[in-house]
């Protein structure tokens, strides 16, 4: 009797996946940015084989080229060739970039679930502490750290973490208090489940969506202060190409060699609006409040 | 007005104010161990190529670092209290007046540069979020997004470049006190301003979009609209008004941030800011230097943020009376 | 005059590619209520923001006609397609309108006196002073005490029911012809609800407004309305009087609507063998901290509160919000510490068991949440999470066994097999809460809570569930605590009820004594509060 007057009642539609994958894709902008990611990635990975000239070339007497077929980028003030060094500082920076951002996910994540899923006095304490990290601007701190180690890429990894474990550890904090409450929990508790099942199967999957997109914008960031970093020279040390160690050395031919300047910024905007960007697409269709609208978008 | 400093106000208040001090002792607690955390001996690292016995042991007794730690970090906090934060490693001058003397610099920046990311971000993000959906509000998402990509130091390269260099409106570098030459302090401080402001205004516009989304979506919004009330009533006295809190948040939040930020653009446009001191500081190792300027403006941010829990039990009648 | 005062033809929503509302027609008489009724998805809110052009839903398009009634000389203005201008002024000022939600519906940082007078600025173009004192006028004539005081008062320091009559204050301000009640009492209590209908109706009469009720719940509608139109997927299955919809249905619908509702005086379960008490609670005391902005304080959650419940029999825990039932619910399930008291079942003290025997105990006594959306994690299957206790106290053998296992309990809950490897969000409300019920049973437990766990159903819905749960209850010898605020569902499905207010026990018998000769002033409140099966019309005293 019950099966029949089941039939009435509707039920849901296609599976989650596929359509979030659809979401995902169907946003022209989140798209592109992810292709324009992995060619940057593939590019990075590739540097060394591809560019056409090394490293260091150094040829005075083709110094301050314009873009020309030689150089698409132009030389700088060694004639060393802008183009490869743009793409061979892209292997490094994004290599520091993913470091750090690793350190800061794995360290900050974990902080933050353990002490939003606790609580008490746990939570308290390693809030504070979290507090007064966010009381230091980003960059300064990072700069206090490689005071105290001496520059390098190593250090700017290691600073770079360190300055962005607090973000990772709130968001992770503030999804895992979010999902904590909800009943599914509760009544896992009343179910006499342990705690390392609750936190693998229920919490962990629902505090994935915040948690990815925070990575994707951190990584943009990270991108922006390792760059600054190497503008100071304290990150990347020459001879190890790296884009804003570039800008840095354009400063002084903002006149007379523009391209010295343009390229390398313009390489480290693009890779960060493309990180930026995809965080977006990735925030429209992991948010679920965001996710609603776009999705009621869509229809029209 | 009557009734403003109202019990409820005044434990919120003072709740903030513990909260800010427990923060602030961390503060001081990272400041100091700054210089204990360095491998090796600072002294020497400082002194580099100046090493010698007598100048190693002076400035280290100097410097206070001949004495046990406990007893060095209760001095540093006495000192830090009544405002002395050691002398510089470099060059004896007291840490806390080459602070002072490069604060107006610092300061002068910060302000012209929420200024001008206010002037952007609140108009923008109005815009955006009552056009929400259409071309116009993707326009300003998108181009927000590219202000938040842009290397701040690529950007003020590019505007010396236009502006100074190649059309010469403007001085490249270099700054003029408010006090002393009015007109003069705008010329210098517009570039650097707009630099920090344009990146700082796109941060702020995403912000204020989606906070006005939020409040857009709220119950009562939907109730003034149903009271026939016209439109520009139901945007400024529901919409923006009750989106001013998270609006405050951000505001100050980025403030803080420009004060810690401006290090790079202070490099850029050779401003005499805490920044560039702080880079020349790392430079030389200078610890007490970066001490003193760390916990500066460590201390500036817990001061703005408790501005902005003042404001907000202004502004929210909930914290008001409970 | 003559004529319906809001006449709508041929309405149709059209959202995407879907149609919501499906060309619907009606007419709202002058000084009448027209009652529109309909499950959850049947469209009736879309169809009158619609037809009094307060739609706004991005991408809607609304076509049909729906025409306002000529006012003193003026002729009769069609409202959709009417521009934003006119319908301006036409909104708040010749409808008003009151929505569900009484906790977001008011702006939380102006005061009421400036959010009931907006309006009247606006579309009467009062001073000050003037709009101050019709302001006075309306908060008394809503019922609020002490309106001086009120008018500088923000929302948040009001109760929901006071705020629902600010809300109505502010939809009458202007002294409109037609009121729009969007399930104006859905989210209060049952006592405040009575209140808010009887404020309605005197202020109809008064006023000489007419209203378009929206509810979902007949009892309801049996007290409001002269006509009524029963909705269902956007289609408008039946029009008729009050009476005639009560009395002689026509549509199937209808009659399903009807058979549906739990009604006082209805059947209860059927009676239990002798058996023995399996759960005896006493003394149980719960207080808990509550943290603000401001600081901190104590609420005492329930006080004293001592039952016992037999073997395969229901308590009925009965409350209204605030109540503190579910905090009993959560402390006998171990995610409250209580302050005192304690519990026995079979021989165990259910509060005090030691660390080691914890998760034996949780076995013997599972619960059921009233929000099928979020009892369940959207990220897993349903198979795996009935299989949870089965994983948790190693019930089953292998993975093999927790599959055989769990397709035997959907089929109890009678859910196809092949459920188990959808996800949460694939199934209805209904669905949903059957899974909830499979996972409470797959641990085998003593007993069962259900806290309010048919409160976000559709009627229908509800009653199917309800009839799982009594036939669960005899073919399994299930006992349960049956918590809910709806004393015709209670009424239905317990043997023994106990009635709780503000954390106290008011009242405690056998369900038939109950409910024939209540004793407590509140128990009788509570009975006289909920709408009876017959409509308001039927006995015109």
């Amino acid at each position: 009797m019950t099966d029949m007057r089941l039939a009435d009642e509707a039920s849901g539609d296609e599976s989650a996946r596929v359509a979030s994958w659809r979401l995902l894709l169907g946003n022209p902008v989140t798209t592109i940015s992810a292709v324009v990611l992995v060619g940057i990635v593939v590019v990075a990975l590739t540097a060394r084989r591809i560019a056409p000239y090394g490293t260091n070339k150094i040829d005075v007497a083709d110094a301050l080229q314009p873009p020309t077929g030689a150089h698409w980028f132009g030389t700088d003030e060694l004639g060393r060739d802008i183009f490869s060094r743009v793409l061979l500082a892209a292997h490094a920076s994004l290599q520091i970039a993913l470091a750090s951002v690793a350190f800061a996910f794995v360290v900050g994540v974990t902080i933050g679930v353990i002490s939003g899923y606790r609580g008490g006095l746990l939570d308290a304490v390693l809030m504070r502490v979290v507090d007064v990290m966010f009381a230091f601007p980003v960059l300064l701190l990072a700069l206090a750290i490689v005071a105290i180690l001496a520059p390098g890429s190593a250090t700017t990894i290691l600073a770079i973490g360190i300055v962005y474990t607090p973000i990772f550890a709130r968001v992770a904090r503030a999804s895992t208090l979010s999902v904590r409450v909800e009943p599914f929990v509760a009544v896992s508790r009343t179910l006499g489940t342990g705690h390392l099942y609750i936190l693998g199967r229920h919490i962990l999957p629902n505090i994935a969506g915040p948690v990815i997109v925070q990575t994707s914008v951190s990584l943009a960031f990270a991108i922006l202060s390792e760059a600054a970093l190497s503008f100071l020279g304290l990150g990347i040390q020459p001879p190890e190409p790296s884009w804003g160690r570039m800008l840095f050395d354009a400063q002084g031919f903002v006149q007379r060699a523009w391209w010295m300047g343009v390229f390398p910024g313009a390489a480290i905007f693009a890779t960060v609006l493309a990180f930026n960007l995809l965080g977006d697409g990735l925030r429209d269709v992991l948010d679920p409040k965001q996710r609603t609208m776009i999705e009621a978008r869509r229809q029209r | 007005m009557k009734t403003f400093f109202t019990s409820s106000i005044v434990r919120f208040l003072a709740r903030r104010l513990l909260y800010s001090l427990v923060v602030l002792l961390g503060v001081l607690i990272v400041a100091f161990s700054l210089v204990h955390l360095v491998p090796g001996d600072p002294v020497r690292i400082a002194l580099g190529t100046r090493y010698s016995p007598d100048a190693y042991q002076t400035l280290r007794a100097a410097s206070g670092l001949d004495r046990p730690i406990v007893e060095q970090f209760l001095g540093y906090i006495g000192s830090a209290l009544t405002g002395d934060l050691g002398v510089s490693f470099r060059n004896g001058d007291p840490v806390t007046l080459t602070l002072l003397d490069r604060l107006p610099a610092t300061l002068s920046l910060a302000v012209v540069g929420i200024v001008i990311a206010l002037l952007i971000s609140v108009p923008a993000g109005i815009w955006a979020a009552l056009r929400e959906g259409r071309i116009s509000d993707a326009v300003v998402r998108i181009s927000s997004q590219f202000g938040v990509s842009i290397p701040d130091f690529w950007m003020g390269l590019l505007l010396i470049a236009l502006f100074a260099s190649t059309l010469g409106w403007l001085p490249t570098s270099g700054y003029q006190a408010l006090s002393d030459n009015p007109a003069g302090w705008l010329r210098h401080v517009i570039l650097p301003g707009l630099t920090v402001g344009l990146v700082a205004g796109a941060i702020m516009t995403r912000y204020i979009r989606s906070a006005l989304l939020d409040v857009a979506s709220m119950g009562y919004v939907r109730t003034a609209r149903s009271k026939g009330l016209p439109p520009w009533v139901v945007t400024l006295r529901h919409i923006v008004r009750n989106a001013l809190i998270p609006v405050l948040t951000i505001t100050g939040i980025q403030l803080a941030t420009i004060l810690g930020g401006v290090i790079v653009v202070e490099v850029v446009f050779a401003w005499p800011g805490i920044g560039r001191l702080v880079y020349t500081a790392v430079a030389a190792r200078d610890y007490p230097l970066i001490q003193g300027a760390v916990l500066l403006i460590a201390v500036l941010f817990l001061l703005v943020n408790l501005v902005v829990d003042v404001l907000y039990a202004v502004v929210d009648p909930r914290i008001r009376l409970s | 005059m003559i004529g319906p005062i809001l006449s709508a033809r041929h309405l149709r929503v059209r959202i995407g590619r879907r149609d919501i509302v499906r060309g619907i027609a009606f007419d709202v008489q002058r000084e009448q209520t027209l009652g529109i009724v309909g499950e959850s998805g049947s469209g009736k809110s879309m169809t009158v923001l619609a037809a009094t052009g307060l739609l706004d839903a991005p991408g809607s398009v609304v076509t049909g006609t729906s025409v306002l009634a000529a006012a003193g000389d003026s002729a009769p203005t069609q409202l959709l397609g009417a521009s934003g201008r006119l319908l301006r002024t036409i909104h708040g000022s010749r409808i008003g309108f009151v929505f569900q939600d009484p906790g977001t519906s008011l702006n939380p940082l102006l005061t009421l006196e400036r959010q009931i007078t907006e309006s009247l600025r606006t579309h009467r173009g009062l001073t000050r002073r003037q709009a101050r004192a019709r302001a006075l006028e309306l908060l008394d004539a809503v019922g609020l005490p002490d309106p001086e005081a009120r008018l500088h008062s923000y929302p948040h320091q009001l109760s929901g029911g006071q705020r629902q009559r600010v809300m109505i204050a502010i939809a009458l301000a202007c002294d409109p012809e037609l009121l729009i009640a969007d399930e104006p009492t859905t989210s209060l209590d049952v006592t405040t609800q009575a209140q808010i209908i009887d404020l309605i109706r005197n202020l109809q009469r008064d006023f000489g407004t007419a209203v378009i009720w929206i509810s979902h719940d007949l009892g309801v509608i049996g007290q409001v309305a002269d006509d009524v139109t029963v909705m269902r997927d956007g289609e408008a299955v039946e029009q008729s009087p009050i009476l005639d919809v009560f009395d002689r249905p026509q549509h199937r619908y209808t009659k399903q609507l009807l058979e549906a509702r739990p009604l006082i005086g209805g059947p209860g379960p059927p009676p239990p063998a002798d058996a023995p008490v399996l759960l005896d609670v006493d003394g149980l005391d719960v207080r808990f901290p509550v943290t603000t902005p401001i600081g901190k304080s104590i609420v005492h959650a329930v006080r004293d509160v001592s039952f016992s419940i037999r073997r395969a029999t229901t308590l009925g825990l009965v409350g209204e919000s605030g109540s503190g039932k579910s905090t009993v619910a959560a402390a006998l399930t171990g995610l409250v510490k209580p302050d005192a008291g304690t519990a026995t079942m079979g021989g165990t003290d259910v509060f005090g068991v030691p660390r080691a025997e914890e998760k034996a105990l949780r076995r013997r006594i599972s619960l059921v949440f009233q929000d099928p959306f979020s009892s369940l994690n959207s990220r897993t299957r349903v198979g795996l999470a009935i299989a949870e206790p089965l994983f948790v106290h190693r019930l089953a053998k292998g993975k093999r066994g927790r599959q055989s296992r769990v397709a035997e309990l959907l089929d109890l809950v009678g859910l196809p097999a092949s459920f188990a490897s959808r996800y949460p969000h694939e199934l209805s409300g209904g669905q949903r809460q059957r899974v909830s019920i499979a996972r409470a049973l797959a641990a085998e437990p003593e007993l069962l809570i259900l806290d309010e766990s048919t409160a976000s159903l559709d009627v229908s819905v509800q009653a199917r569930v309800l009839d799982l749960l009594t036939q669960l209850q005899c073919d399994l010898r299930l006992t349960y605590l049956f918590i809910a605020h709806d004393l015709a569902i209670v009424q239905r499905m317990s043997h023994d009820v106990l009635v709780m207010r503000a954390g106290e026990a008011v009242e405690y018998r056998p369900a038939a004594d109950l409910f024939a000769s209540p004793e407590h002033p509140y128990t009788r409140t509570l009975l006289a509060a909920v709408p009876p099966a017959r409509p308001r019309a039927a006995d015109p005293a």
